[in-house]
C-alpha cells in the first residue's frame, strides 16, 4: 500500500510536468497542425534560465529573496524567457514555411531543436546542473509536508503539483473564456475561414506559441527543482510531452492534462512494479496502441479529411 | 514553329484515318498546343528549365546527354583512387566514413525524398543492421554466419523491421508517423543500452557493446581491418564503394519502375494517389522497408570495419547528420543526396580541427558575401567596414587592457596570426560574455533578415565582427558541439532559403 501511494505520488508529480509540456504541443498543433519538435528544447532552455536566475539571485545556499518570492521570480523569468524564445522560433523558423509542403516545417523544427540543444552545450557544457533545492531555506521544501500512511509527502511535490494545475487552470480559462481563446478555437477549426471572419491569424499563432512556450518554461523550472538538468534533456522530455498530447487527443487542452497524468502514472507504476529500465518501452506500447486503435486520442475529435 | 508544322500535317490527314504516329509526335513535341488533362505550367517545366542560355546552358545540355551510369562509374572509379593520393590512414578512414554516409543518405532518400514520409527512426535501422551483423558474426553467441550470406540476411532483417515499424503508419499520416518512428528510435536505444539485463539474461552486453565482431570474409578470403603497419585497411573502402554502386543502381532502377512513379505520386498528394487506385499503404510500407534495408546493410559494413558495436554509435546526432545530408543535397535526387553526404561528411571533419575550421569559417563568410552582393560598392563597404571596425576595436581593447587582446588564437591554421591582430580574444572570458555575445549574434543575424537595403549593409558590419568574435572565443572552444550547432542552423536555413536543396527538383504545388 505504501509503495502504491508513493508511486501514485511520483506519477502525479511527473504527470503534471508532462501535462504542462503536452499543452504546448497541443496548442501549437491544434492551430498550425505543426509538430513543434523544438518544444522539448524550449523546456530545457526554461530549466536553464531558472538555474541562471537562481545563481544571479545568490544561489540556493544564500538567496537574496525569501523562499516563495524566489520561486515565483525564477518561474516567471523562465516563462518570460521561453515565451520570447517561442515567438522568435515561430517568426523565423516556421512562419516563412507556413505554405510549404508539410514536411518542410517539420524538418525546420528538427533543425531548431538540434540548434538549441547544442547551443546550450556550447555555452554551458554538457554537464548536469542542479538547482540544489534542498539548500533553499534549510531544506524546507523537502523536510516539511504531511504524511499519507507511512509515506511522506514533501512540500516540494505539493508545490510542483499545485503550480502545474494552477497554470493549467489559467490556460483553460484563457482558452475558453476570452476573445483570444475563441479566436484560437476558430483558427484551429478552419484557418482560412477564420481569417475571412477578420481574425488576425498571425496574432493567434503568436499567442499560441507564447502560451505554450511559457508553460514549457514553467515545466522546466518545476522539473529541475527535483532533478538536475542538462542540454540533452529536451529530447526525451519533448518525446514524452508529445506522447501525452497524442494520448489525450492532440489539440485538446483537457486531453493534454489527462494524457500527461496517464503517462506519468504509467511510468511511475512500471518503474515501481516492473523495472526502471523498461518504462520507455511501455510508454511506446501505449502510444502505438493509441495510434492504432484511437488515433484521435481520449478527448480529440476524429480527423476527417475534407477534399 | 515545329509544333505548328505538326499541327498542319495533322489537319491534312483524313479524320477517318487518323495517323497514330503523327498524332503521337505532335503531342510529344508540341508543348505549346493545349492538351486535355495536362497542366500547362507543369508541362512546360522542363522547357523553361532548359532555356538557360549562355555557355553554361550549352554545357549543361551536353552533359545531360551522357547517361547516368557513365557518371556513376566515373565517380566510383575516382573514389577508388583516393588512396593513391594520400597515404594517411586518417584520410582513407574519412573516405570510408563518407561512403557509409552516402549509403545512409541514399536509403533515407527513399523514405523522405521519394516516399515523402518523415522517418525519424532511420538511424535505428542502421543500428539494427549493425547489431544483427554483430550478433550473427561474433563470439557473443559463437555464431559465425559466412559474410556472403549474412549481408543479404541483414538487409532482409532491416527490411522486415522497417515494414513492422511502418505498420502503424497505415492509419497515420505525416506528423504521427514522425513521432512513432522517433519513439521507436528511443526504444531501440533503451533496448540496446539495457540489453545486458533482459529478465536476467545478457543479450547485447548493454552499453559495453559487442566486441570482436568478425571481419568480412568472402570464400575463405578474409579482409583484415588494419594493414600490417596498423593503418586503416583500404580494402574496406573498396567493399563499401562496391556496395554503394550496387545500391545506387538498384535504387535508381527502382525509382524508374512503376513503384518509383507510384511513390512520387504518393509524395505529391497521397489522397489523390489513393483515389487513382494506388495501394497507398503498401507503397508507404515498401518505402519504409527499402530505406530500412539500405540502412541495415550499411550497418553491417560499419560493424565489420569497426569490429564492435555500441549503443552510443547510433544516437540522435547521427540522425540529424543524415537528414542534413539529404536536405542539403536535395531530397529526391540521388546525385543530390550523395553530394550532400560528401559535403556534410567533409564539413564535420574539417570542423573537428580548430585551425581548419577557422579557415573554413572565413572562407564561407567571404564567399557568401560575394554571392549575395556580387562585386559591387556594397561589398567593398561591408568588407572594408568590417575590417576597419575590427582593427579599431582591437586597438581600443588593447589600449584599455593588454589582457583583452592577449588571448592566443588557437594555435594552428594559416590565418591565425592575422586573425589574432583583428579579433578581440581575451585571455580569460568573463562568465557572462559567451552567452550574451552568442545570443546577441543570433538576434543580429535574425534581425538582418528583417531589414532591407542600406540598413542591412550597416547592420551587417557589426554582425560580421561579432560573428568572428563568437567564433573565435566561444565556438572554437567546443568543436564537438559546434559541429552540430552548424548542422542544426544549416537545416533551418536550407528549409527556408532553398527547400529543394542543392540539386533537388523544385516541388511544383498544383492546386
Amino acid at each position: 500500500m505504501d509503495t502504491f501511494v508513493q508511486l501514485t505520488l511520483n506519477g502525479l508529480t511527473l504527470g503534471s510536468v508532462y501535462a504542462l509540456i503536452a499543452l504546448g504541443y497541443s496548442l501549437v498543433y491544434g492551430i498550425l497542425k505543426l509538430l513543434n519538435f523544438a518544444h522539448g528544447d524550449v523546456f530545457m532552455v526554461g530549466s536553464f534560465i531558472g538555474f541562471g536566475v537562481l545563481q544571479l539571485l545568490g544561489g540556493a545556499t544564500d538567496p537574496v529573496l525569501p523562499l516563495w518570492p524566489l520561486l515565483i521570480v525564477i518561474t516567471v523569468s523562465a516563462m518570460a524567457g521561453c515565451a520570447v524564445l517561442g515567438v522568435v522560433i515561430e517568426r523565423f523558423a516556421y512562419r516563412p514555411l507556413r505554405d510549404a509542403p508539410r514536411i518542410a516545417p517539420l524538418i525546420s523544427a528538427l533543425g531548431v531543436s538540434f540548434f538549441l540543444a547544442y547551443s546550450m552545450q556550447v555555452l554551458f557544457g554538457a554537464e548536469q546542473r542542479d538547482y540544489d533545492a534542498f539548500s533553499l531555506d534549510n531544506g524546507k521544501l523537502f523536510l516539511s509536508g504531511f504524511d499519507i500512511g507511512n509515506v511522506r509527502v514533501p512540500l516540494l511535490r505539493i508545490v510542483i503539483i499545485v503550480a502545474a494545475f494552477l497554470l493549467m487552470i489559467v490556460l483553460w480559462l484563457l482558452v475558453t473564456r476570452t476573445r483570444t481563446g475563441k479566436a484560437m478555437k476558430a483558427t484551429s477549426y478552419d484557418r482560412e475561414a477564420a481569417a475571412m471572419m477578420g481574425i488576425d491569424i498571425d496574432r493567434v499563432i503568436v499567442v499560441a506559441f507564447v502560451l505554450g512556450s511559457a508553460l514549457a518554461g514553467a515545466a522546466g523550472v518545476l522539473f529541475a527543482l527535483r532533478a538536475p538538468t542538462f542540454p540533452a534533456i529536451g529530447f526525451l522530455a519533448g518525446l514524452k510531452g508529445f506522447t501525452a498530447a497524442v494520448i489525450g487527443g492532440i489539440g485538446s487542452v483537457p486531453g493534454a492534462m489527462a494524457g500527461g497524468l496517464i503517462l506519468g502514472f504509467a511510468e511511475a507504476y512500471t518503474q515501481g512494479y516492473i523495472s526502471t529500465k523498461w518504462s520507455d518501452l511501455l510508454v511506446f506500447v501505449i502510444l502505438i496502441g493509441f495510434m492504432i486503435f484511437r488515433p484521435q486520442g481520449l478527448f480529440g475529435r476524429p480527423d476527417i479529411k475534407k477534399v | 514553329m515545329s509544333g505548328f508544322d505538326h499541327d498542319d500535317r495533322h489537319q491534312q490527314g483524313s479524320p477517318s484515318e487518323p495517323q497514330p504516329g503523327a498524332r503521337k509526335a505532335s503531342e510529344a513535341e508540341a508543348p505549346t498546343s493545349p492538351a486535355v488533362g495536362r497542366d500547362e505550367w507543369v508541362a512546360r517545366h522542363g522547357e523553361r528549365r532548359a532555356r538557360r542560355g549562355g555557355v553554361l546552358g550549352t554545357l549543361e545540355e551536353r552533359l545531360a546527354v551522357v547517361p547516368w551510369w557513365v557518371w556513376l562509374t566515373l565517380f566510383v572509379a575516382a573514389a577508388c583512387t583516393v588512396p593513391l593520393f594520400s597515404e594517411s590512414g586518417y584520410v582513407r578512414r574519412v573516405a570510408f566514413d563518407t561512403v557509409v554516409f552516402m549509403l545512409l543518405a541514399l536509403g533515407l532518400n527513399v523514405v523522405v525524398g521519394w516516399g515523402g514520409l518523415l522517418d525519424l527512426g532511420y538511424v535505428a535501422f542502421f543500428g539494427i543492421g549493425a547489431y544483427a551483423y554483430a550478433l550473427l558474426a561474433s563470439d557473443k553467441y559463437d555464431i559465425h554466419v559466412p559474410t556472403i550470406a549474412l549481408i543479404p540476411l541483414v538487409a532482409l532483417i532491416g527490411g522486415i523491421a522497417g515494414w513492422l515499424v511502418g505498420l502503424p503508419s497505415r492509419r497515420l499520416t505525416g506528423d504521427y508517423l514522425a513521432i512513432v518512428t522517433l519513439f521507436f528510435f528511443q526504444v531501440f536505444l533503451t533496448a540496446t543500452n539495457n540489453g545486458d539485463d533482459v529478465f536476467g539474461r545478457n543479450l547485447t552486453n548493454g552499453p559495453n557493446g559487442i566486441l570482436d565482431v568478425d571481419v568480412f570474409s568472402f570464400f575463405g578470403w578474409s579482409l583484415p581491418r588494419v594493414t600490417s603497419t596498423g593503418q586503416f585497411s583500404v580494402r574496406y573502402l573498396y567493399v563499401a564503394l562496391a556496395i554503394f554502386g550496387l545500391v545506387y543502381v538498384a535504387l535508381r532502377l527502382l525509382n524508374d519502375s512503376r513503384t518509383g512513379r507510384a511513390w512520387r505520386s504518393l509524395r505529391e498528394d497521397a489522397l489523390a494517389a489513393e483515389v487513382m487506385g494506388m495501394p497507398v499503404n503498401t507503397l508507404k510500407l515498401m518505402a519504409f522497408a527499402f530505406g530500412a534495408s539500405v540502412a541495415a546493410l550499411t550497418g553491417s559494413v560499419a560493424a565489420a570495419l569497426n569490429g564492435s558495436v555500441f549503443p552510443q554509435n547510433f544516437e540522435f546526432p547521427l540522425l540529424i547528420t543524415v537528414y542534413t545530408m539529404v536536405i542539403l543535397g536535395g531530397a529526391g535526387s540521388q546525385v543530390g543526396v550523395v553530394l550532400g553526404a560528401i559535403i556534410v561528411s567533409v564539413l564535420l571533419e574539417v570542423l573537428r580541427e580548430p585551425g581548419d575550421a577557422r579557415g573554413l569559417f572565413y572562407l564561407v563568410i567571404l564567399l557568401a558575401l560575394v554571392g549575395v552582393f556580387r562585386p559591387s560598392l556594397r561589398l567593398a563597404i561591408v568588407l572594408g567596414g568590417t575590417a576597419v571596425l575590427g582593427f579599431v576595436a582591437h586597438l581600443v581593447a588593447g589600449r584599455v587592457d593588454d589582457a583583452w587582446t592577449a588571448g592566443v588564437a588557437e594555435d594552428s591554421g594559416r590565418i591565425a596570426g592575422w586573425v589574432s591582430d583583428w579579433v578581440i580574444v581575451p585571455t580569460q572570458l568573463a562568465g557572462w560574455v559567451p552567452a550574451v555575445s552568442y545570443v546577441t549574434l543570433i538576434a543580429l543575424a535574425l534581425g538582418l533578415t528583417l531589414v532591407e537595403g542600406w540598413r542591412r549593409v550597416a547592420l551587417l558590419i557589426p554582425t560580421l565582427y561579432l560573428a568572428a568574435f563568437v567564433w573565435e572565443n566561444v565556438l572554437l572552444d567546443a568543436p564537438e558541439s559546434t559541429r552540430y550547432v552548424v548542422l542544426g542552423g544549416l537545416l533551418v536555413a536550407m528549409m527556408i532559403a532553398r527547400p529543394q536543396g542543392l540539386l533537388g527538383e523544385k516541388r511544383v504545388e498544383i492546386v
